[in-house]
């Protein structure tokens, strides 16, 4: 039996955690090597890091803190946030990340994608659609949620899986940060879509809308930033009330 | 660490076949207190008394980087002379026969059989899953049964005979996902990424 992930999703700028809104309007979290190493003892089952500096210092900053994080925390490490490269991917492994997520340069280079899974194993390249509603149906954006790539976001999530993604992370522009529920309808029809497991990111701000993303939208892992930073509610809170509710967690 | 005293001077080899993450199984080792060295071809070995197979890739993949790099033949024959190894990942697959997903690699033949896909609506398995042990073993000493470990898999290993497997974990089958032959142990799951337990299994490896 497989349990449902929690992962704790740290958006990291000049080399601290920082949280927004609707991707936008940030504030500081905190110390993402004491936030990692909390996490870490509190139950989470991955990490998630995402560099939103979007400059190649800002990226360097975060593997810095990606080797420091990955000599004391023995879970998974993903890394995203400008991985426009195989050379961009292989220096995240190397700094300590066993797997990397792609947004923008996946998108304007779908080759990437299976170039990535080529080399490195579709297991370690999480291809992340930052979705938003349009008009009855989800657009996915790029460039940090700036710019409308034209694409269907569930069109583009089975091409990104055909291509070797071994795994989807999905992010509700519209709800990110919000704290007012994941969007639902998204998640389900994309994980009904495609093979690959997918990730629910967006508007967590309770275990009601983590059981929500589980149940109806069939998600087989949940990214969390700012009910988990702010201590609204703990890991160990979160996977007691899963758990109640007959979900499998790893206690 | 307390438990690994008696182990100071042991050097684990860490065979790096081009893709294959070493680091993370070299920071476990490190976080231990254990010596630890990467093997990237023949002349590595000399000093090496264990040696991981870390597991990454794809198996026809890894068959081919250590054959350029010389390095099957020599792994073939620390197998068959029985010296201590643990393979991790895709490196518990490289001890079967073959594989589905590269039908003309060879693997080093130590258990009969060979890989197939899972059949299952979400593939690869990523997540945490909880293990059935099926016997005591040095492997597992301390460890509850039904711990959870971090798996990451398309393909997973044919059963074994019943004195060689030592856990199976279930993802609509009930599969194989630790085995052992005299000191050549595999394991499907990822211990260097499943927490403390995790670290336990790879304490308990280096004292075997």
């Amino acid at each position: 039996m497989v349990a449902i992930r929690i992962i704790p999703c740290l958006d990291v700028k000049d080399g601290r955690v920082v949280k927004g809104k609707r991707f936008a309007d940030l504030r500081d979290a905190g110390d993402p090597v004491e936030k990692a190493s909390k996490y870490y003892k509190d139950g989470a089952d991955e990490l998630f890091f995402l560099d939103i500096s979007a400059t190649d210092e800002g990226r360097k900053t975060m593997l810095e803190v990606v080797k420091k994080i990955s000599r004391r925390v023995f879970i998974p490490l993903a890394v995203g946030g400008g991985i426009g490269s195989v050379e961009d991917v292989r220096n995240a492994l190397a700094a300590g990340a066993d797997k990397v997520a792609m947004t923008t340069a996946a998108l304007k280079n779908p080759e990437l994608i299976k170039d990535c899974a080529e080399t490195f194993g579709s297991q370690c390249i999480t291809v992340s659609i930052d979705a938003k509603r349009i008009d009855g149906s989800w657009r996915a954006f790029i460039n940090g949620g700036k710019v409308d790539s034209g694409r269907d976001a569930i069109e583009w999530a089975k091409e990104a899986v055909s291509l070797g993604a071994g795994e989807l992370l999905l992010n509700s522009i519209d709800m990110d940060g919000t704290q007012e529920g994941y969007d639902i309808e998204l998640i389900r029809k994309i994980s009904e879509a495609v093979s690959a497991p997918v990730i629910a990111s967006g508007g967590a701000g309770s275990p009601e809308h983590i059981l929500e993303a589980i149940k109806d939208g069939r998600a087989d892992a949940v990214l969390a930033a700012s009910i988990l930073h702010y201590d609204t509610y703990t890991i160990p809170q979160i996977k007691e009330y899963l758990s109640a509710n007959g979900v499998l967690v790893r206690p | 660490m307390d438990y690994m005293d008696d182990t100071d001077n042991i050097m684990v080899g860490i065979v790096d076949y081009g893709a294959g993450n070493t680091g993370s199984v070299s920071r476990a080792i490190g976080f231990l207190g254990g010596r630890y060295k990467i093997v990237r071809e023949r002349s590595d070995l000399y000093d090496v008394d264990k040696l991981i197979l870390p597991g990454v890739g794809s198996f026809g993949k890894a068959v081919e980087r250590m054959k350029e790099n010389e390095l099957y033949d020599e792994i073939s024959r620390w197998i068959k002379s029985n010296k201590p190894l643990l393979g991790i990942c895709l490196g518990m697959q490289l001890l079967f026969e073959g594989s589905d997903e590269s039908p003309d690699a060879e693997g080093f033949s130590l258990f009969k059989g060979r890989c197939s896909k899972f059949d299952a609506k979400k593939v690869p398995l990523i997540g945490w899953g909880s293990i059935e042990l099926k016997r005591d073993s040095k492997l597992f000493k301390d460890v509850p049964d039904g711990s959870f470990f971090y798996f990451l898999h398309s393909y997973y290993a044919p059963s074994v005979e019943t004195d060689a497997l030592l856990a199976t974990n279930s993802y609509g089958v009930e599969y194989c996902c630790a085995a052992f032959k005299g000191s050549i142990f595999g394991v499907q799951f990822h211990p260097e990424k499943s927490g403390e337990v995790g670290l336990k299994v790879i304490g308990n490896w280096m004292e075997v």
